[in-house]
């Protein structure tokens, strides 16, 4: 299984981002490899439907599941069409979070928050 | 006035919501022979709540958005990679359209190399045509949750131009975003609406910008004037911008815009007031066109 997770640092001892679409990289981790790989998340400058790339992202890498503090809607309705796995993270680092969900201690997330939509006019 | 023959548009702007755009907006058209009243804050029309125009009729405006065949689709992914606004994702060997992203550019269907895509209309709001008494109210509305109400302005102000007025005044939307911009582009004449406040003067500073930037012609009312220092009033005099009209703090006309009463059809004193300053606003327009023709 692959895991990802968004993330500000390159390294597994860092914290979980708090932005999903924005997160400047992603962490691809493999249980079966026990292989970190760290990616750029092309979607963080996106003017727009960042959350829309960012899940394109994970979606191409053949992510099965996502740990997340948070996730907006239209990235969800990638995720949940794509049948990824979507996971809350909980405080402490990637590594924490990938040990947590091995051993099943991570809920599903289940609130998903409107787009935070970069195109209001006013 | 030289004006009975010579088609007028003026556009009323301000950087902020409440300085009192719409209360200038429906007493200056409703001063004038016959107008057009046109509602381009799309967001939150609320002209017509004072005009209460009869015999509505109603038009949806529709913009275009991508509808993939997928029997044709061949998932060549370059739609997907296309689009700027990541409208597009690329699921289960499919691409998927998010139709609140999308901005209609049309790019997704040029790019397929099979024409695999279409285009459908997809309604964002609706424009509502009616009458009261010697306007015509034109009001746009923009559903909740859409992007961009600029098509619904597009279309307001070509309907508009289907039966031309001596009179047309635009009630653009507030601030200086891409809104306002489309609702000034074909006006004559800018009024920006200012408080007597530090905010005020600021918000002003906003529209003076864009009326600059796009080279219109503009002067400014001072609303809610009290006798103390008013910021705005500093701002015109050290721009050299025209003060085509000071409206007083004024409680009986607060009260009746409040309770959604158009002033000049209630009172002949607020019909002189709105008269005098159309007047003024007229003559400006003249004076520039004659001045730069």
């Amino acid at each position: 299984m692959k895991i990802a997770i968004p993330m500000n640092e390159k390294t597994l001892n860092s914290s979980v981002s708090a932005h999903f679409g924005r997160a400047p990289y992603f962490l691809i981790y493999d249980t079966e490899t026990k292989e970190s790989v760290f990616i750029d998340n092309s979607a963080s400058a996106s003017r727009g439907g960042a959350g829309i790339k960012a899940a394109q992202v994970i979606l191409d890498q053949q992510a099965n599941a996502l740990i997340t503090p948070r996730l907006g809607d239209n990235a969800a309705d990638v995720l949940e069409a794509a049948k990824i796995e979507i996971y809350k993270s909980v405080e402490g680092s990637a590594e924490d979070n990938i040990d947590a969900l091995l051993n099943k201690k991570l809920s599903i997330l289940s609130e998903i928050h409107p787009g935070l939509h970069d195109h209001r006019n006013k | 006035m030289t004006t009975e023959t010579s088609k007028i548009k003026i556009a009323i702007l301000s950087g902020k919501g409440g300085t009192g755009k719409t209360l200038l907006s429906v007493n200056l058209a409703s001063v004038a022979p016959s107008a057009h009243y046109i509602d381009c804050d799309i967001e939150e029309p609320n002209g017509h709540l004072f005009f209460k125009p009869e015999n509505l009729t109603e038009e949806v405006v529709t913009v275009k958005i991508p509808q993939v065949n997928p029997a044709l689709c061949n998932a060549c992914r370059q739609c997907v990679e296309f689009c700027r606004f990541n409208a597009l994702a690329f699921i289960m060997d499919r691409p998927i359209v998010f139709e609140e992203v999308c901005h209609s550019c049309g790019g997704c269907s040029l790019v397929c190399p099979i024409n695999a895509i279409d285009e459908k209309d997809k309604g964002i709001g609706l424009i509502q045509k009616g009458q009261s008494e010697q306007v015509s109210v034109y009001t746009g509305i923009l559903n909740i949750g859409e992007a961009t109400g600029i098509p619904i302005i597009k279309r307001l102000l070509a309907m508009e131009q289907e039966e031309p007025s001596p009179l047309t005044i635009i009630d653009s939307p507030p601030g200086s975003a891409c809104n306002v911009m489309e609702s000034i582009e074909d006006a004559d004449y800018c009024i920006l609406v200012a408080e007597p406040t530090l905010f005020g003067a600021h918000n002003l500073s906003m529209v003076y910008d864009l009326v600059t930037l796009f080279k219109k012609p503009f002067g400014v009312v001072l609303n809610k004037c009290l006798e103390e220092e008013n910021p705005a009033e500093k701002f015109c005099e050290e721009k050299k911008i025209k003060i085509l009209y000071r409206i007083p703090f004024d409680q009986e006309l607060g009260l009746l815009n409040s309770n959604a009463e158009i002033a000049v059809r209630k009172s002949e004193k607020y019909r002189a007031l709105f008269a005098s300053l159309l007047d003024i606003v007229i003559q400006e327009i003249n004076h520039e066109t004659s001045s730069h023709s």
